[in-house]
């Protein structure tokens, strides 16, 4: 078998789509003027154009398309459901009341993003608690449950504050932060979400034996030998600060953690000591091939959230139609 | 020598339903119980229990000499294999990847399993002839073969004591058969070195088979325990099973139970 080679060809891979990522664009630009400019001797307008616009954009491309990934495969494993997305606590919905609420409130943009990060923690928070709360009946039903009931109050907060935004500068601005987009980034964004998508996927690696045992149910993971209940908490914990990290950054970026741990699981199995960096590469690649269609395919930028449903709702149909696994 | 396992008067059930009262039992090394009772009579619930998944409403399990409530999952997986019956899981995990979450409660909080862990797994797979079936897809393996991959988890578990929750119950005929009589050569070599199985069935005739200790539940409660070729008679399991049944000894010398078909 050549499994080994696998993360390390997708990771060439990755170095090569990058790379030509950074040539395309309005501003054109050949392998030469990268490279040399890479290097410190390009002429100023494309040290300009590469440094201050397309590697920050590139660099979160693969940032968040990672992020989703990973979380999404963490999420999935967690919930014994393929069918699950890292939003599927309300990180999102939460994320989004946050941005919107800073928009609306005309912050500056590292206060709507830290605004939105803060709101996609609590809402998670707010759901585990509540599922703490109500006793009795299975846990992970209960948590996606009020995962949904969550989503949706924050979704009614945030359809509120569109109709009180005002409809010429901020609904726009919000219509936009809703469906994704990356067309802003700048490095002193990523920056701050850097650390904290790393630090979420720490435990996420460390823990990658344990989530195998999960995925076999509770019950039968604390046969095993694996406090159930501790775990989940610091796997949710992490794969939300994860998510909620790259929200802030990108707006609500639907479908990749969702689709791309499935195909991940094709190539490599369900093995999340696998699974994750496989996820992780094909999350990255995948996020920056659609953003650079984004920002290339019309005159105007298409929201990054369109794009990804666009091509991930009729891949995930046809997922659905070749696989036998249904709900858990 | 002091028991491996042991419930004092034991009140089992789930929040406010009482599903068993009055249960007192225990394990000893080297031997084979056997809990038997019909579907419903709180088998499961009394498994789940005596393996501190759940917690008892009143009394308490002793897992060696502490309280099991007091220990942590992995102190408590490494004295208990629990088998499952056999399921489906979500993901299409690989056979060896299933024994080899048997080896979990030996590792760190961060570890992953190592070329020992995979010679142990594989040499429990090989205990119970299914050596082949290690790459093969779990999720795709028949009713049987699952139950004999749980099974060899649980050996590769390395407890002294082997839970079994009814492991024939959603096997065919053959498949039950086969299972069971993997199950009895288990239970002989496991006993010669000390460790300890119990099951759970609804099923006399495999109480009789295993030669087992009997441990016969009725409606939530212990109706009576002892050798099963003492206590399981015509009178006691028709009032368990609610029908006329009769124990009767075959040519070759083994016990069966009949139920009258009128």
């Amino acid at each position: 078998m050549i499994r080994p080679a696998l993360p390390l060809l997708l990771a060439l891979a990755l170095v090569l789509m990058a790379f030509g990522a950074v040539m395309v664009g309005p501003f054109g630009l050949s392998p030469g003027d990268v490279l040399r400019t890479l290097v410190g001797q390009g002429d100023p307008q494309a040290t300009i154009v590469i440094w201050n616009i397309r590697l920050p954009r590139v660099a979160a491309a693969l940032l968040v398309g990672a992020a989703l990934a990973a979380a999404g495969a963490s999420y999935q494993a967690l919930f014994r459901n393929p069918l699950v997305s890292p939003d599927i606590l309300g990180v999102s919905a939460g994320a989004g009341l946050g941005a919107v609420a800073g928009i609306f409130l005309s912050l500056p943009v590292a206060a709507i993003q830290a605004s939105a990060f803060v709101g996609g923690m609590a809402a998670v928070g707010v759901v585990t608690l509540v599922a703490a709360a109500v006793r009795g009946a299975d846990r992970t039903l209960t948590l996606v449950l009020v995962g949904v009931v969550i989503g949706a109050l924050a979704g009614a907060a945030t359809s509120l504050l569109k109709v009180l935004a005002d409809p010429y500068d901020q609904l726009p601005a919000i219509t936009f932060w809703l469906l994704g987009s990356l067309a802003s980034v700048t490095s002193a964004d990523i920056l701050p979400a850097l650390p904290a998508v790393l630090v979420g996927l720490v435990p996420l690696a460390l823990l990658r034996w344990r989530i195998n045992v999960l995925s076999m149910g509770d019950e039968e993971a604390r046969a095993l030998g694996v406090e159930a209940g501790r775990t989940r908490f610091l796997v949710i914990a992490a794969a939300t600060l994860v998510t909620a990290s790259v929200t802030a950054l990108a707006g609500v970026v639907g479908w990749v953690g969702l689709v791309i741990p499935h195909v991940a699981r094709m190539l490599v199995g369900p093995g999340f000591g696998r699974l994750l960096p496989v996820s992780a590469l094909i999350g990255a690649g995948y996020l920056l091939a659609v953003d650079t269609l984004a920002r290339t395919i019309a005159p105007v930028e298409v929201p990054l959230g369109i794009l990804t449903a666009v091509i991930g709702a009729p891949f995930f149909v046809v997922l659905l139609s070749r696989g036998r696994r249904g709900w858990a | 020598m002091g028991m491996m396992l042991e419930a004092r008067n034991l009140s089992i059930g789930h929040g406010k339903t009482l599903v068993g009262r009055g249960l007192t039992l225990s394990v000893a090394p080297g031997e084979v119980l056997c809990l038997l009772g019909p579907n419903g009579c709180g088998k499961t619930t009394l498994f789940r229990t005596l393996m501190g998944l759940l917690p008892p409403l009143a009394g308490q399990v002793f897992l060696g000499d502490r309280p099991i409530s007091t220990r942590t999952r992995a102190e408590i997986a490494r004295r208990i294999a629990y088998v499952p019956q056999a399921h489906a899981p979500p993901f299409p995990f690989e056979a060896l990847e299933v024994v080899l979450m048997g080896r979990t409660a030996r590792l760190g909080a961060f570890g992953q399993p190592g070329r020992t862990d995979r010679a142990t797994a594989l040499d429990a797979m090989d205990h119970l002839g299914i050596a082949d079936l290690a790459g093969r897809n779990y999720a795709q393996l028949s009713g049987g073969q699952r139950q004999l991959v749980l099974i060899a988890r649980a050996l590769a578990q390395e407890a002294p004591l082997i839970v079994m929750d009814e492991p024939t119950a959603s096997l065919d005929f053959g498949n039950q058969a086969q299972v069971l009589s993997r199950i009895a050569a288990l239970v002989s070599g496991a006993v010669e070195d000390g460790r300890s199985v119990v099951l759970s069935t609804h099923d006399p005739d495999q109480a009789f088979a295993l030669d087992a200790r009997v441990v016969l539940m009725h409606r939530g409660g212990i109706l009576a325990q002892g050798a099963a070729s003492d206590i399981l008679d015509g009178p006691r399991l028709s009032a368990v099973y609610d029908m006329p049944i009769t124990v009767e000894t075959t040519t070759s010398g083994r016990r069966v139970c009949l139920p009258a078909v009128s």
